[in-house]
């Protein structure tokens, strides 16, 4: 990665919801093409942080460029930014009221004032990708849990951001569902997209990651390649956290 | 002699002054219902509010409304403000200011109910998508609210319709009142009217309130997700 662009500069991110640190001085720069999967306990600010880098949460102090421009400013315009930072949330967003395909179709035209029939058609050929094609005039309470979440994958990247955020999208599926979605994610990495993505699927992060980040306590506390993390934890807290994973 | 009570209401203009009667409700109602949504939304938009003062005296006034029976609101503002503040209203215009204020006090509460049903991830993943707030509002919460309030505001109007009934007491000539003085007028010719004349009068109410309530049964199959 070294030499590569920055697209994402975070410099010592603190967050506080009124009741503690959540975030301690958490740096981190993330380069183009890069996938970043982040790991950690629950409840260490794995949400959190990827929050912040959209604008849903204040910070308290720190910074957050995107192509070097700072974004956590006062003046900054959200709006704007987060056509640039897409993210999937763990619970089934969608919005129930309209179908797949206008669910998708409110941010290109509403947001980006792009042309109906060509995002139409944008729409239709990621839909035809994730499979769900025969689902565009669907309501989301017909779909199941994993094309909820395929969707709402599509609903991010017909944006076409710069970098997607994923905070654990597959935490609330049936287990036979979850392997439709992270075959996505895969899809999509392997296309060169930057991501960063909060899993507990391990297998998956392993498979997925350029580098593995791992937050305890709201604090970086080790940060490596996956062999190396997986194999070879460098800290205590990372070895731990990994033994509670496995049943051996 | 079984159809002679039948014959009365179409003797000279008993119909017609039945259905004069039925406007006035209908005017009545049609106003308060009119109200109640402008200002039910307005209350119930304040009532999402977390000022905790602005949250007490909502709270005091949805009470109030609701434990007071109408009749007693009724002959509050009918004879209370004639006799307290000189006020000459008509018996038309106090239904009206009843109404208005029960109605608001119910429609506030459904409003307040529906926008907080809303979850919170639903504004956020619109603005997870770069829409602005009045972009939020305008094609993800307000449509959302609309479908589930709906069908509460509809079952609401016609409650407030039917509850029109009790300005008889304050002396507006409505619909009942003028079939109690059909039945009056006919007591001694045709004394089996009763049951006829309150039948019409069943049958009109029921053709004010069925297609709203109807309308109300078809928006929820349409809307229910
Ligand atoms: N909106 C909030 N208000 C107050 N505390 C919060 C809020 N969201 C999260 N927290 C707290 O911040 C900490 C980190 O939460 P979160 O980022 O959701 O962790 P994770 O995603 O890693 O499970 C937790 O202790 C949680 O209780
Ligand atoms: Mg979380």
């Amino acid at each position: 990665m070294e030499g590569q662009e920055k697209l994402l500069e975070i410099h010592h991110l603190h967050k506080d919801y009124g009741n503690g640190a959540v975030l301690k001085d958490v740096s981190l720069d993330i380069h183009k093409g890069e996938v970043l999967v982040l790991i950690g306990p629950s409840g260490c600010g794995k949400s959190t942080f990827l929050r912040c880098m959209n604008g849903l949460e204040q910070i308290q102090s720190g910074e957050i460029r995107l192509d070097g421009e700072v974004i956590t400013d006062p003046k900054t315009k959200w709006s704007e930014v987060r056509q640039k930072i897409g993210m999937v949330f763990q619970s089934y967003e969608l919005f129930p009221h309209m179908t797949v395909i206008n669910n998708i179709l409110l941010g290109p035209l509403k947001v980006q004032k792009k042309e109906k029939k060509e995002a139409e058609k944008e729409a239709e050929q990621l839909l035809e990708r994730v499979g769900l094609l025969d689902k565009k005039d669907a309501y989301p309470r017909q779909l199941s849990g994993g094309q909820k979440q395929r969707v709402a994958i599509v609903r991010a990247l017909i944006m076409k951001p710069e970098i997607l955020l994923f905070d654990e999208v597959t935490a609330a599926l049936d287990p036979e569902m979850v392997r439709e979605v992270l075959d996505v994610m895969l899809e999509l990495a392997k296309e060169g997209s930057t991501m960063v993505i909060v899993t507990h699927e391990m297998q998956f992060a392993r498979a997925v990651a350029d580098r593995i980040v791992f937050l305890d306590g709201g604090e970086v506390v080790e940060m490596a390649a996956p062999e190396q993390f997986f194999t070879q934890p460098e800290t205590e807290r990372a070895k731990r956290f990994l033994d509670t994973l496995s049943f051996e | 002699m079984q159809d002679l009570g039948i014959r009365v209401l179409f003797m000279g203009n008993n119909f017609i002054r039945l259905l004069g009667g039925l406007w006035i409700t209908v005017k009545i109602s049609l106003i308060s219902v009119g109200l109640s949504i402008v200002f039910g939304l307005l209350l119930g938009m304040i009532m999402t509010l977390k000022n905790p003062i602005v949250k007490c005296l909502t709270k005091i006034y949805l009470e109030f409304i609701r434990i007071m029976p109408q009749l007693v609101l009724l002959f509050l503002v009918y004879f209370g403000a004639t006799k307290s503040f000189g006020l000459q209203l008509s018996g038309e215009v106090s239904a009206v200011i009843v109404f208005t204020m029960w109605g608001t006090a119910e429609m506030g509460d459904l409003v307040r109910g529906a926008l907080i049903s809303i979850p919170k991830h639903q504004y956020e993943s619109g603005a997870a998508l770069g829409l602005e707030s009045r972009q939020i509002y305008r094609y993800i919460i307000v449509p959302q609210t609309l479908r589930r309030l709906l069908p509460l505001a509809i079952n609401l109007a016609t409650r407030m319709v039917k509850t029109t009934s009790l300005i008889v007491l304050i002396g507006v000539v409505e619909v009942l009142k003028v079939a109690q003085q059909i039945i009056e007028a006919n007591r001694y010719t045709v004394p089996d009217s009763a049951l006829w004349i309150y039948g019409c009068v069943f049958f009109l109410y029921f053709i004010v309130c069925w297609p709203v309530s109807r309308l109300a049964v078809r928006m929820e199959k349409k809307w229910e997700n």
